[in-house]
């Protein structure tokens, strides 16, 4: 399998095979998952359902953006390429960013939304979990953080799947349609592969395969109170951690970063 | 829609050893949510260990005519704290 | 600033008062000018009531409407700090609104009320909002203008005589000061930057600079009924002492940045200790009060859109509850 590389320094440490590459890439993979959910919540502001609820989902946004300036922060100090998490945040293309593709995905309406960061902090927090036992001590020290703000996020997406799943009979409709959007999209969490399998030998990264388990049990309970029936998987679609993304990468990274890259040496 | 969510009111007790003390309201269609919008609203910097929330509604008043895993995640938050910025000191009234 | 139009007649037509009522009013008005706070329950003049609920509504919906200039950079902001401070910013600002609508809720309005009043384009909120924001250098001059003229504005309502008005103001205050200095350090990164960026920083002073002035309101001569809102300590100060106290403030702020007052009539007035400076276009003033500022159209659809597009929500919500309810009552 090709691997697609931006900057020289990159390609001699892939082709070194070190864990450090392995590591960066990884770290960009976390980063990029928090960093994307964040700005698809930011398109929120002023226009949620209710204040109180445009307040929560800013909160939600507000944790994932802290998590993402810890992690592409670090990501940056792992390459010794001189990029901070500002860099790599706003200088990247479509190519180089390594998050899921269900964290791209548009926020359509509340019940979309909603979907979207349910099934996904289902699978963060057990995720986050395994990465407090990590053995490189600054993943653990930003998983150990992140944990208790995930935990609320997983709680507060919940509330509201079961809310619209076993409220009006529109509510009902809107929450298995959104749901339906992001089926697709799941399998690809629980991916592994060469770039994660060294890392998990060693005991850095959680091997993702055994979270699909819990991942399950969470999405079954809630989706039972909601009243939705549970889910049959459609074919996977996949990609994001090589860089293959869904179409709606490019507009948002196009919005995300005009500043940076019309005005390249300026700072703000 | 006919109608608003009911109004709860929001007591935080900010310190072991305190009581709770009415810091104001919110909106909620339910209890569950009522403490997720209460500790969104009140609990932003650093300001609550313990959150009651009760209806508006069940409320008993006085007639003063007659006589008187929720709050760590804002630990890291300092930038809304206004000591974070650095203005110059010559700067005033900032 | 927030009390815009409140003058109108509205003290029209209100029922005769009884004996009764001029003894619980004098009461009332002793209890004002010695400092208390009246809360929720005691007894107040219809007027004030009402008065309050304008005002405080007022407020509450410009914090709303005002989350929408800056929400409109919050994709854009060019590092992950500004957006997340700018981020925390816009939800404060949301907060902000909610204690002023719950504080307005206990005198008796309710939030959909308030709510359908804005939407209709019946209610008013502040002036400014209504002007957009075309750079990021536009989110500097609101931090530092706007709410600079805000905080102005609000420190001295901690004292106003309503106490949940009161007390919202105190939460308030104390989370606005962040903004203002977010804003102000946006100013000096952009006043210190490339070329290109202090353009950027003086075109938006240029287009914030009068507007900001508006934000105190019309000149305290076209302000005839200010006298009742002084005496019940709705109104702490005069339109044009605190929009004084604004000029002599930010000039120094501005030149600190090198930055240009748009006002060739600024001058320092020896004798009055402060900042002459130049006639306020007061035609555009109430032109924008009357609704037809430049993004007023846009202001009001955004808000709208998010109320109407939210209502299956809401009513979601209330479905669920009554169906536990039930489910609790079997």
């Amino acid at each position: 399998m090709m691997q697609l590389v931006e900057t020289a320094a990159e390609a001699h440490r892939a082709a070194d095979g070190t864990l450090e590459a392995s590591l960066f890439d990884y770290l960009l993979r976390l980063g990029d998952d928090s960093l994307i959910l964040a700005q698809r919540l930011t398109e929120w502001c002023g226009q949620a359902p209710a204040l109180e609820i445009d307040l929560s989902l800013a909160n939600v946004g507000l944790d994932l953006l802290g998590q993402a300036t810890l992690l592409l922060d670090l990501a940056g100090e792992v390459e010794g390429a001189g990029r901070d998490g500002d860099a790599l945040a706003f200088q990247r293309d479509v190519l180089a960013f390594r998050n899921a593709l269900i964290a791209e995905q548009p926020n359509g309406d509340f019940a979309q939304t909603i979907a979207r960061h349910f099934l996904y902090s289902s699978f963060q927090l057990p995720l986050l979990e395994g990465l407090t036992r990590s053995a490189d001590p600054r993943i653990a020290a930003v998983a150990g953080k992140a944990v208790k703000e995930v935990q609320y996020h997983n709680e507060f997406t919940a509330e509201w799947v079961i809310r619209l799943g076993d409220g009006t009979e529109e509510s009902h409709r809107r929450m298995v349609e959104g749901l339906d959007w992001f089926w697709r999209f799941v399998e690809e969490l629980f991916e592994s592969d060469a770039v994660e399998q060294p890392l998990v030998e060693v005991g850095i990264a959680v091997d993702r395969a055994s979270l699909r388990a819990g991942f399950d049990a969470r999405v079954a309970e809630v989706l039972k109170a909601a009243t939705i029936a549970t889910p049959v998987y459609p074919r996977a679609v996949s990609g994001g951690r090589r860089g293959h993304h869904s179409e709606h990468l490019g507009h948002l990274l196009a919005v995300m970063q005009i500043l940076p890259r019309t005005y390249p040496d300026a700072r703000w | 829609m006919a109608h608003d969510w009911p109004l709860w009111e929001v007591f935080i007790r900010s310190k072991g050893g305190l009581s709770h003390m009415h810091v104001g309201s919110v909106h909620a269609p339910d209890g569950e949510l009522a403490l997720r919008h209460a500790r969104d609203v009140y609990t932003r910097r650093l300001e609550g260990v313990s959150l009651w929330v009760v209806r508006s509604n069940d409320i008993l008043a006085s007639d003063p005519s007659k006589a008187g895993p929720i709050f760590e995640p804002a630990e890291t938050k300092v930038y809304r704290h206004p000591t974070f910025y650095t203005i110059p000191d010559v700067v005033k009234h900032i | 600033m927030y009390t815009t139009e409140l003058g109108k007649p509205e003290q029209k037509g209100l029922a005769p008062v009884s004996v009764e009522d001029r003894a619980l009013l004098a009461a009332f008005e002793a209890r004002v000018a010695a400092d208390e706070f009246i809360e929720p329950k005691d007894w107040m003049p219809e007027t004030y009531r009402k008065t309050l609920v304008r005002q405080i509504s007022q407020h509450a919906h410009s914090e709303i409407v005002g989350m929408l200039p800056e929400g409109n950079w919050l994709t854009r902001a060019p590092s992950l700090r500004r957006k997340a401070v700018l981020l925390a910013k816009v939800q404060d600002e949301g907060g902000h609104g909610l204690y002023l609508y719950c504080a307005a809720e206990t005198l008796g309005a309710s939030r959909e009320e308030m709510t359908e009043a804005l939407n209709a384009g019946k209610a008013k909120y502040s002036t400014i909002f209504n002007y957009p924001t075309l750079t990021w250098a536009d989110i500097g001059a609101i931090g530092w203008l706007v709410d600079g003229a805000a905080i102005m504005n609000q420190v001295p309502l901690q004292r106003t005589s309503y106490g949940p008005y009161a007390r919202a103001m105190v939460r308030v205050c104390k989370e606005e000061s962040f903004h203002q200095r977010q804003g102000y350090e946006i100013m000096m990164a952009l006043a210190s930057g490339s070329p290109e960026q202090q353009a950027m920083a003086q075109d938006a002073l240029n287009r914030w600079w009068w507007p900001s002035l508006m934000m105190f309101g019309p000149p305290d001569a076209n302000s005839p009924n200010s006298a009742q809102g002084f005496r019940w300590r709705i109104k702490r100060d005069s339109n044009d002492d605190l929009r004084q106290k604004f000029v002599d403030i930010t000039v120094p702020q501005a030149e600190y940045l090198g930055l240009t007052i748009p006002d060739p009539a600024l001058a320092w007035n020896v004798d009055k200790g402060g900042y002459d400076f130049g006639v306020i276009d007061w035609e555009e003033f109430y032109a924008v009060v009357r609704g037809e500022g430049p993004v007023a159209k846009e202001r009001m659809k955004a808000r709208r859109e998010a109320w109407e597009n939210g209502a299956w929500v809401r009513e979601a919500a209330d479905a669920h509850e009554a169906k536990r309810a039930a489910r609790i009552a079997a």
